[in-house]
């Protein structure tokens, strides 16, 4: 393994001791005085209509304080959402229900357990209508998912320059060449990649403390967006952006499902204005897939024209994603984001055009990679099924079709997008050369050679994260929904105290990425101030800059950078007022252990408690300076990053039962300069369990009434330490040049590069058998079918 | 997340179990409480009355008595999972069951009365021909597992009864092989099979499979065993007698395998079961 | 009953699960809830000195069990070696599971505390991980166990690539 770690290194994580010990605070460790409990009612029908909600009985049950329905909300206008095509979702279903699990009616009380009890006792009188569920059924409009919409095809995107007449031409042009000498294949597959439940451990949970003394509202939040919230709740209940304090304390895992700005938030802020009391909702993992988004849901037809020499003409993408029912905070933007890697990191011509669908399930939103990972799947396993059938190596096939290495930096992609940096043949190869890879095709030669179906799968992937440019509010991505000022910069404050330690604040909302270490290590290598003496703070909006939050892979590259810029100003600031001390020039100032010293002249030094002494006593400042030791930065990247990377998987079937095992796992990712070796495998680890995940053992299952059939851990199995090997890492770096760290990010990688290559390895180990493709998740009954069906 | 009310007894004996549990209404014996509490807890299930048997005296023990083993009520998965006296089939089915603290916790009799359709240790009494011992207003009866599983989740044991151990016989050799839910031995059963045999003279005198995960109630897969009876338990043997074990089995279907699929899985559980048997 | 070393009463309603009693009468937010079929295992607490998951037994059941919760695994200030495995080897990102993954590798070193990867991941089964992969937590395991057998821990797999 190959690490490079230009900034920080790997040291103990500052958020650990706490949590290790059992002191770290969630949302739901959270006890104020006087709180009251809320369950919902929910439907058991993903379509119907209410004709009546009598709460009477329940309402004379012990602990009852309120039960509230839509007539009670209605007032507040629908959930916010940022890209506001399709419906919107009502705070309380009213009159009718679109998706099961729908909340239809509000019980608090003063307990969990009597709010259950009550909840219980709310008669509902529904009125069954027909579900659509499927998304081709929907996408037909026989039926509308909602009357008052005129498609229940919300919007299609569509890019590539297929869609342009000059590239039409072109592309024709060539296939017509390469069919006249015969040399040409084509290769097509439909393929689903399913539902999931993002299932972070941590249940959502919220509690809602309106003052009406101070008239501001408190709310804690299990969010990785506390600005937006804030906002969202100020618009929503027309206060000022100033009145409302969100807290986001520990978050226990987001993955994208706590990327959304939430209808039980609004429903507690509302019931404590109305009951002058705390109000908390924690979500039971039984509703949590009813009450939090999920993600993916798409099925498309994949398909490459190319030269039976490796040559690809063209690469086409036709499908539909699921939305769900409601429009949340991104719901129909997810596809779109596919679209910026839709022709991965080749050079051929792509059409690419997904249609978003509405269907009487719950929402879709951003998980993990969100439109990422479907767009590479599709792109990776089609090459992987061209690559087979005219029988070459996909590694071979990749480098022929790669952006060459020559076009960075900036090189445009076919579908239209600019990169910031990229190695891709580099990178393939020290992952096809290593000798990592070597060990699986031996183990795989080995395997085979004793009559065992072992596969080896490969693939490639480039992404884009670190959003981002605050241009892209005119792609209709706007935080001004929420009444953020902001569109996607970052932001971070850095303060010297009195006795030189070093307060940093951040508008992020970290969620276990270990924001409170690696910014701790940027801020500490600048100023020459010990580690240990930085303390980094973060997920509360009345103390925190504005920010946007913890997502897309962004907080380093945005968010670190502008914490980093912030320490540089404090830092210029210090040298200037430790010139003045030492009567010596700024440029002559260096900082370390814990002191500015003068280059050339060790015995010329002033401490940063004497220098923070002078910042606040400004008759000893130079002429013209202003007071204090802090500073503000705001960064706005020019692009996005690009991070890239090659992963491989082995795998073994067996034919009998279908039971597929992954045996090993090698990565070769490449997200720019690393600030700490230990974090950065941290989160490929994480990404590549839910990736795998994925690929083996998670799918939402709804029947055709619209019923989630795995809402519980039970139906829904999530990998398990049994489950997975230990993986192995490996890096190039490639610094990305849209940032002073030259930093990518990470957090989606690991997923965005694995689930495909898990399916290139399933179908390697089967395609003797003649398996050629098998829809996710590889469960057992899958596998088997597709040997049979291969074989029939 | 959170059961409805109930009323809670806890008896220090038996015959205190059995009167608290007679004109009780609706009323549940728990032991672990590992299949009772998560039904309690989603409001599945909601009696009116608790009857925990978990602080009576005595019935943690695995003790022999002439050809029978008996494990008591509170016998835990570990300890069934643990004990060299417990025969392979039934100590590999608790081994299998659920995880590392829900054999800490669960017991083995509790196992067996929940009567779960893709639970381990059914099968494997199933497959040994155990009995299952109850006490009720009428004393003490025992039920051969043969006619103890009804149905899903129903069972021969009556409302007012309280399940006080299982008995096995020994003797034979066994086994229990499973494919879990999420492939190997985690998880439910999407199919298993437990296999029981004694040979005499190189030749099978006696055998019993039972299947788990593939119809609605643990099953004996009869044809299978009628054809390994005087064989002399060769692979050929196993193959050709396993590929009977779906035979006459209503087979359910469920989110982890088509009606086909189960029905192939038994005859692959049972030959696999029937191979590890014959070579403990 | 005893929990960490404090004799505790409270007087309750029968339906009151080991958990809520942990968190809502003692205070002991440390142990969490991740599900509601013991599945997860974020609730784990040990229960007369083995492991349990708190979410799945009723609090009167455990009258006069001796519990102890991740809070009580620290002694006199002192890290369990299992607290600072998880630690030195980034055995934890979001913290949710932490408190009953700790748990059950301490459960699964009292047993053994020279577990092979294999056996360190078949002791966790019953523990969910959303943010790690288990990979680390497998080091942290080792590095818990070499410590209990007064070894040197293996080195970090970013020093040794450094």
């Amino acid at each position: 393994m190959s690490t490079t770690s230009v900034l920080g290194g790997s040291v103990r994580r500052r958020e650990d001791p706490a949590l290790i010990r059992g002191k770290g605070r969630f949302v739901d460790d959270i006890k104020l005085a006087g709180t009251t409990h809320v369950a919902f009612v929910r439907s058991p029908f993903a379509h119907a209509k209410i004709n009546s909600i009598d709460a009477s009985a329940a309402m004379e049950m012990e602990g009852v304080i309120a039960i509230y329905t839509a007539d009670d909300v209605r007032h507040l206008g629908l959930l916010l959402a940022q890209v506001a095509i399709g419906r919107l979702r009502p705070l309380l279903a009213d009159g009718v229900v679109k998706h099961a699990g729908e909340a239809v009616a509000m019980v608090v009380a003063e307990n969990r357990y009597l709010a259950q009890d009550a909840a219980d006792a709310v008669e509902v009188d529904y009125e069954p209508m027909k579900a659509i569920v499927d998304i081709k059924e929907a996408a037909s409009d026989k039926a509308m998912v909602h009357e008052e919409l005129e498609s229940n095809t919300l919007i299609t995107w569509e890019a590539g320059p297929w869609g342009n007449e000059e590239g039409i031409a072109a592309t024709k042009e060539k296939i017509a060449e390469a069919k006249k000498r015969d040399d040409i294949v084509t290769v097509s597959m439909e393929m689903k990649n399913q539902r999931l439940i993002p299932t972070a451990i941590e249940p959502r949970a919220v509690i809602a403390d309106w003052n009406d003394g101070y008239g501001r509202m408190t709310v804690y939040s299990s969010t990785q967006i506390p600005h937006a919230l804030a906002g969202a709740i100020a618009k929503t209940f027309g206060l000022a952006a100033n009145a409302v304090d969100v807290i986001a304390p520990e978050v226990g895992g987001g993955f994208g499902a706590k990327l959304n700005v939430y209808a039980d938030e609004m429903l507690v802020s509302f019931a404590s204005m109305q009951l002058g009391r705390p109000v908390k909702y924690t979500e039971s993992r039984r509703e949590s897939p009813y009450n939090t988004i999920q993600g993916r849901g798409w099925v498309a037809t994949a398909t490459i024209t190319g030269t039976k020499d490796g040559e690809v003409l063209a690469f086409e993408l036709d499908g539909l994603a699921d939305m769900g029912a409601y429009t949340q905070n991104f719901t129909v933007a997810i596809p779109f984001l596919g679209t910026f890697v839709g022709s991965g990191q080749y050079k051929f011509p792509t059409h690419w055009k997904i249609g978003c669908v509405t269907t009487h399930t719950m929402t879709t939103d951003a998980y993990r990679g969100a439109g990422r990972p479907e767009a590479i799947y599709y792109l990776e396993r089609i090459l992987d099924a061209y690559a087979r059938e005219i029988e070459m190596d996909l590694a071979e096939v990749k480098l022929k079709n790669f952006i060459p290495e020559s076009d960075f930096p900036g090189a445009v992609a076919p579908i239209g997008f600019q990169f910031d940096t990229g190695a891709y043949q580099t990178n393939l190869k020290a992952l096809t050369d290593s000798a990592e890879y070597s060990e699986l095709k031996s183990l795989r030669d080995k395997a085979r050679a004793e009559g065992r179906h072992v596969g080896l799968g490969l693939s490639s992937y480039v992404e884009v994260c670190g959003f981002g440019p605050s241009a892209l509010s005119g792609l209709g991505f706007s935080w001004t929904t929420y009444g953020l000022p902001s569109a996607f910069s970052g932001s971070g404050l850095v303060r010297i105290n009195g006795d030189a330690s070093v307060t940093v604040i951040i508008g992020t909302g970290p969620s276990g990425q270990g924001h409170e270490t690696t910014w701790a290590q940027l801020v500490a290598g600048q100023l020459g101030i010990d580690y240990e003496k930085v303390r980094v703070t973060h997920g509360n909006t009345a103390e925190s800059p504005m920010g946007i939050g913890t997502f897309g892979s962004r907080s380093a590259a945005v968010d670190g950078a502008a914490s980093y810029e912030a320490a540089l100003k404090v830092k210029a600031k210090a040298a200037q007022i430790a010139a003045h001390i030492l009567e010596a020039s700024a440029d002559d100032i260096e900082f370390s252990d814990g002191s500015a010293h003068v280059a050339g002249s060790p015995d010329k030094s002033v401490s940063w408690e004497d220098i923070v002494t002078s910042a606040y006593h400004p008759h000893m400042l130079p002429e013209g300076m202003e007071g204090g030791l802090e500073a503000h930065s705001v960064f706005s990247p020019a692009n996005a990053t690009w991070p890239f990377g090659a992963h491989a998987a082995l795998v073994e079937v067996d034919p009998e039962t279908g039971f597929t095992q992954l045996l090993r796992y090698v990565t070769m990712d490449d997200c720019g300069n690393v600030i700490s070796p230990m974090i950065v495998d941290g989160q490929i680890h994480g990404g590549l369990a839910q990736g795998i995940s994925q690929a083996m053992f998670e799918d939402a299952i709804y029947d055709e009434e619209g019923n989630l059939l795995t809402s519980s851990l039970v139906d829904y199995p999530l990998p398990t330490a049994q489950d997975l090997p230990s993986f192995n890492l490996s890096r190039t770096v490639t610094p990305s040049d849209v940032n002073p760290l030259g930093v990518k990010g990470i957090g989606e990688a690991g997923t965005i590069g694995s689930a495909q290559t898990v399916v290139n390895a399933a179908v390697d180990a089967l395609y003797d058998l003649g398996v050629r493709h098998i829809d996710m998740p590889l469960r057992s009954r899958r596998v088997w079918q597709a040997i049979q069906d291969a074989r029939s | 997340m959170f059961p409805r009310k109930f009323d809670y007894v806890a008896p220090s004996s038996l015959d205190e179990t059995v009167d608290a549990l007679k004109g009780a209404g609706f009323a549940k014996v728990m032991s672990g409480g590992m299949s009772l509490l998560p039904l309690m807890k989603l409001r599945l299930v909601s009696p009116e009355l608790v009857v925990d048997i978990g602080r009576i005296p005595g019935l943690d023990q695995i003790s022999e008595e002439g050809d029978m083993l008996t494990i008591g009520a509170l016998v835990r998965h570990y300890q069934t999972a643990g004990s060299e006296k417990v025969p392979a089939a039934l100590a590999a089915a608790a081994a299998y069951t659920g995880d590392v603290q829900v054999r800490n916790r669960g017991t083995t009799v509790g196992a067996v009365v929940h009567g779960d359709l893709a639970a381990d240790q059914p099968a494997a009494v199933l497959a040994l021909g155990g009995v299952i011992v109850v006490q009720g207003p009428n004393g003490v009866r025992e039920i051969p597992a043969t006619d103890f599983f009804v149905d899903t989740l129903t069972t021969a044991i009556e409302p007012d009864e309280v399940a006080t151990a299982i008995k096995v016989p020994k003797g034979g050799s066994s086994a229990y092989d499973k494919l879990g839910r999420r492939g190997g031995h985690t998880d439910y059963a999407v199919a298993g099979a437990a296999a029981w045999v004694k040979k005499d003279n190189g030749n099978i005198t006696e055998c019993r499979v039972a299947l788990t995960g593939v119809a609605g109630r643990p099953t004996l897969a009869e044809g299978t065993a009628e054809a390994m009876v005087g064989t002399d338990g060769s692979a050929g043997a196993i193959a050709e007698a396993a590929s009977k074990a779906a035979d006459g089995v209503s087979v359910l279907e469920d989110l982890y395998g088509s009606e086909e699929y189960k029905a192939h899985l038994a005859t692959v559980y049972a030959k696999r079961a029937l191979t590890l048997a014959l070579n403990e | 009953m005893t929990v960490n070393d404090r004799s505790v009463s409270g007087d309750i309603d029968p339906r009151t699960l080991l958990v809520h009693f942990i968190r809502e009468n003692l205070n002991l937010t440390g142990t969490h809830i991740g599900c509601e079929t013991s599945y997860c295992g974020a609730c784990t607490v040990m229960f007369d000195g083995r492991t349990v998951k708190s979410c799945t037994v009723l609090a009167v059941a455990a009258d006069g069990a001796t519990i102890t919760t991740i809070e009580g695994l620290a002694k006199n200030g002192q890290l369990h070696a299992v607290q600072e495995g998880f630690w030195e080897r980034h055995g934890l990102q979001c913290g949710f599971c932490t408190p009953g993954m700790i748990m059950a590798a301490v459960g699964l070193l009292e047993e053994n505390n020279n577990p092979s990867e294999d056996e360190i991941r078949h002791g966790i089964e019953g523990n969910l991980c959303r943010c790690t992969g288990y990979h680390n937590i497998v080091k942290a395991i080792e590095y818990a166990g070499a410590k209990l057998r007064g070894e040197e821990p293996p080195p970090a797999e970013w020093e040794v690539s450094a």
